[in-house]
């Protein structure tokens, strides 16, 4: 039987030009091979790459700094939220994406220094950085900013619906709330963990009233739960979406508020934080030096310039998160309408890391099933 | 009376030369092991060589089977229930699309009405809307203070909203319809149109009744397109992921949602390889039915040119059949897509263009500043290359497995040409970050991974559009033209490309749309100096402010442009006759 088909001669041509295609691919991404120019010292590399989550952000001019000041450029790699970012980065350990990582936080901090990710540095900025934050008395991950993980409110519909607006998380459970809140699920949002933690600090795992006492009352009460901020924000929250969503209470950050101002060039914000004692959570961020990185001497540089005043001044309005460096002025817009909660609940990163999964099961349990 | 014919000549030939036939018979074996080469040789690098080796740094962490870490599978039924879940939504979602996509189908088949591509074009774009923005949308038609309750309520004079759809599993179907009718439109309506109306006609002159004609003639004739659609349909919201998450909310969850999180959230990567590989055995389970199905249904066809299958409507009934479809389409495809469109020029104020304008405003100086134009750049660039690629390999995929004589070589080749819709992105994701890690593969930073992981997606696509039509392509056409002295390339250029062309467009669509759209680009890492159109938008939505999510509107509207004017390119793609079919 003839059934010459006549493609195979076709695709024949395509092949080689697939691979040679590929080849192609794969060319450009090679690292840029720097010759020795100058033998006697250490060279510094054409570019220093920080591996970090899709939060991150920052203005062109302050990154071109280091590059005027230094002659390396700077890379950034971003590998999606913080839990995926450190997964990416124990799974390329051995050969790391890039030099200097920014933002592991201190819900993941155990973790990240359990994979022994990464090297120590005893930065001079530590000197400015409150002793607070420092949470690695190795130094191996060094704090970097900071922000609290609180309750926001629609201001309009409380004056609307005549009820006082919430000012403690006690508060969600009372029958007058009910149906008003959104929050996040722990398990797979890191606004969501750090309200779950919220609750651990200030209820406790054991006694008369715990923290899953706290959330069968919040459940009893109504609440809506989301896979992440962005759907609690823009799709239920009131003010997110400008009238969609149809709750007046959020599970957001304490710098929310300014960011509203700051975007949409309000006189006010429409949204307010709960900053009061016992409900909200600090998050710290970390910035650290990888272990396996080619580049220790000229990534310490970029460490020391991400934790300068330059750099760190530009981080409020870029990431609506507050400086470490306390020489850094984090602004008068954050001045004036982001206020530092006072007596954030804290629950110990290794508690944290010990604990995280067992947590998280538990509020699924109670919560959702 | 033709096949005859053709073998006859056949038989001339072969006695005339033999020699040579012979080695034209050993030319064509080599050649189709070297069309092998080319699906295979993707599918080593960019999906074996990956996922064996996350598979293996999973489950043997430190050389020995993790044993210990899988204890929650057995020890919790919740993993047979998420099974079960997932496979049930994933066919009820199935009998939806199909339920809404065949008239639908039958209507762009045979009719011809006025906007006929654009509107086209419009129900495929579902396909490329990212969840959030979809979930707004379906907020604000459906939720609780969405315009459909307060019609009702306000009809009904209810004091509550009479629908309650957040976070049920009806809003994950309605959804999943949503996204993938389009499937079934193009690849069933594809096929349909070239199908024979005569067939019909015959049956009708013998006296059978519409119904009757459908079901005895139509439908076995159509079965091989609404299986590749089905089968395709059901992969995708069997590995549902962005819907459930996001309109589901955290009550419900797919295996590749448990995937997600297990790997992820829990940091237990065994327990997360082992639910990727009974994700991965049902696929081919159902792929290997699949096949066998596959190979019983295929009739060999006269295709015929649309200019003779499709008219105008012309009775009254006609067009209020259609008109009438058309109106369900746009009601349920279209309008949540026109409610963003509103919203992007009315959020806040009154009508305006601000969030368009702003798109072109870098006002924090920030270094991830692209501008609109820019993004539509990124985003059309890793289409050009996702649907170059796919070409290539879903063709000779499709040649390979319609092969004469190749149907056991088919059974365990086209499940493994499926398996990438039915595995993992979480999974492979990793894969890529430990395997695709050294030269010559050092792809996991480089820009082209994305278009890459995209092909993966989107070949089978192309495949399942063209494997149909090249199966039931009456043989005697090629012979017939081959005994007539045309070489090869002749033969592909003047019979196979003219009838293929409308389904490879089909194909390239597809792959175009599932570049486009958001299909695992949060899953690798990125180089955030070049943001495809999705990851824009996704950007704006990470910050409060209504400013943010009116620039996301924006964007996402410019995503439905740049993808609807794409459509109607890809659709009027002319090369002399081919096309034209």
């Amino acid at each position: 039987m003839k059934t010459s088909s006549p493609i195979p001669r076709i695709l024949l041509v395509l092949l080689p030009a697939l691979l040679l295609f590929l080849a192609g691919c794969a060319y450009p991404t090679l690292p840029p091979t720097t010759p020795p120019t100058t033998p006697t010292t250490i060279p510094a590399p054409e570019a220093l790459t920080i591996v970090t989550h899709d939060s991150f952000d920052i203005s062109e001019e302050v990154l071109n700094r280091f590059h005027e000041d230094t002659g390396i450029e700077i890379k950034v790699l971003k590998s999606g939220d913080a839990g995926e970012m450190l997964n990416t980065l124990i799974l390329s350990k051995e050969n790391p994406l890039g030099d200097v990582v920014y933002g592991i936080d201190n819900t993941f901090l155990s973790r990240a220094l359990e994979a022994d990710l990464f090297a120590p540095y005893d930065a001079p900025a530590l000197a400015d950085i409150p002793d607070d934050l420092e949470l690695d008395p190795e130094h191996k991950m060094l704090p970097v900013d900071f922000g609290f993980v609180t309750l926001n409110y629609d201001i309009a519909w409380f004056e609307q619906n005549d009820l006082d607006p919430p000012d403690d998380i006690a508060d969600l459970t009372d029958p007058a709330y009910k149906g008003l809140t959104v929050v996040e699920n722990p398990a797979s949002s890191s606004p969501g963990l750090a309200f779950l933690l919220t609750t651990v600090g200030r209820f406790g795992t054991e006694g008369d009233y715990t923290y899953l006492d706290y959330w069968r009352d919040l459940r009893a009460n109504d609440v809506q739960v989301t896979e992440g901020w962005s759907d609690a924000y823009w799709g239920v929250f009131t003010v997110g979406s400008g009238g969609e969503g149809d709750r007046p209470i959020v599970v957001s950050y304490a710098t929310s508020p300014v960011a509203e101002v700051y975007f949409n060039e309000l006189e006010s914000p429409p949204t307010a934080s709960v900053n009061t004692p016992g409900n909200s959570f600090k998050q710290v961020e970390f910035v650290g030096i990888l272990a396996r990185s080619p580049h220790a001497q000229a990534a310490r540089r970029l460490i020391d310039f991400l934790l300068s005043p330059t750099f760190q001044e530009d981080i409020p309005l870029h990431m609506f998160v507050y400086p470490a460096n306390s020489k850094a002025d984090m602004g008068d817009l954050f001045r004036r309408w982001a206020e530092v909660p006072t007596e954030p609940v804290s629950v110990s990163p290794e508690d944290i890391a010990r604990h995280r999964e067992e947590w998280i099961e538990a509020w699924t349990d109670v919560v959702l099933r | 009376m033709t096949s005859l014919s053709g073998s006859h000549t056949e038989l001339l030939a072969s006695d005339r030369k033999r020699p040579e036939r012979r080695i034209q018979a050993a030319v064509r074996a080599r050649g189709y092991w070297l069309l092998a080469l080319i699906p295979l040789t993707f599918l080593s690098l960019f999906y074996f060589y990956p996922l064996l080796a996350i598979l293996r740094l999973s489950l043997f962490p430190d050389g020995r089977f993790a044993l210990d870490a899988l204890r929650p599978l057995y020890e919790k039924p919740y993993y047979a229930g998420v099974l079960w879940f997932t496979t049930w939504q994933a066919t009820a979602s199935t009998a939806g699309a199909l339920a809404l996509g065949l008239p639908a189908a039958y209507i762009f088949a045979r009719y011809r009405f006025p906007g006929k591509s654009l509107l086209r074009a419009l129900t495929t774009l579902p396909f490329v809307m990212p969840t959030v923005v979809v979930a707004t949308a379906f907020t604000a038609l459906l939720g609780s203070r969405g315009l459909l309750n307060q019609i009702l309520a306000g009809m009904l004079r209810l004091d509550a909203p009479p629908i309650h759809l957040q976070n049920t599993v009806w809003i994950i179907l309605l959804a999943h319809v949503f996204y993938n009718t389009s499937v079934v439109i193009r690849l069933v309506g594809g096929f349909w149109a070239n199908l024979d109306p005569r067939l019909g006609d015959a049956a009708a002159v013998l006296g059978a009744p519409p119904w009757q004609r459908f079901r005895r003639v139509t439908l076995p004739l159509l079965l091989p397109a609404i299986a590749a659609a089905s089968i395709l349909v059901f992969l995708f919201n069997f590995t549902s992921f962005g819907v459930i998450l996001i309109l589901g909310g955290p009550g419900f969850a797919t295996i590749e949602v448990e995937i997600y999180r297990t790997a992820v959230r829990l940091f237990n990567l065994p327990v997360a390889a082992v639910l990727s590989l009974m994700q991965m055995a049902f696929t081919l389970a159902l792929m290997a039915l699949y096949t066998r199905l596959q190979a019983r249904l295929t009739v060999p066809l006269d295709f015929r040119p649309r200019t003779l299958t499709q008219h105008a409507p012309r009775t009254r009934r006609e067009r209020l059949l259609v008109f009438g479809m058309l109106g369900v389409l746009g009601l349920f495809l279209l309008s949540p897509l026109f409610a963003l469109l509103l919203r992007s020029v009315t959020l806040g104020r009154g009508p305006t263009l601000a969030y368009y304008r702003e798109l072109f405003v870098n006002r924090t100086g920030s270094v991830f500043f692209v501008t609109p134009i820019e993004a539509v750049r990124n985003s059309l660039f890793f289409a050009l290359i996702t649907i170059v690629l796919s070409v290539i390999v879903g063709l000779s995929a499709a040649y390979l497995l319609a092969g004469k004589g190749r149907g056991r070589l088919a059974a365990v080749l086209d499940p493994i040409f499926m398996l990438p819709l039915g595995t993992s992105a979480v999974t492979l994701g990793f894969g890529y970050v430990i395997a695709l890690d050294e030269p010559p593969l050092n792809l996991r930073t480089s820009l082209l991974i994305l278009p890459i992981a995209h092909t993966l997606i989107a070949f089978p696509f192309v495949l399942r559009a063209l494997l149909p039509v090249l199966r039931g392509m009456n043989p005697n056409l090629r012979r017939a033209a081959a005994s007539l002295g045309a070489p090869p390339a002749r033969v592909f250029r003047h019979i196979d490309l003219p009838i293929l062309a409308r389904a490879l467009l089909v194909g390239i669509i597809f792959a175009f749309t599932i570049s486009m759209g958001e299909f695992g680009a949060s899953l690798l890492v990125s180089r955030p100096q070049f943001p495809t159109l999705p990851i824009a938008i996704y950007r704006f939505l990470g910050q409060p402010g209504l400013n943010n999510y009116g620039q996301a509107l924006a964007l996402s509207v410019i995503l439905m442009a740049t993808t609807a004017v794409g459509f109607l390119g890809i659709e009027n793609l002319r090369y002399g006759d081919i096309g034209e079919f």
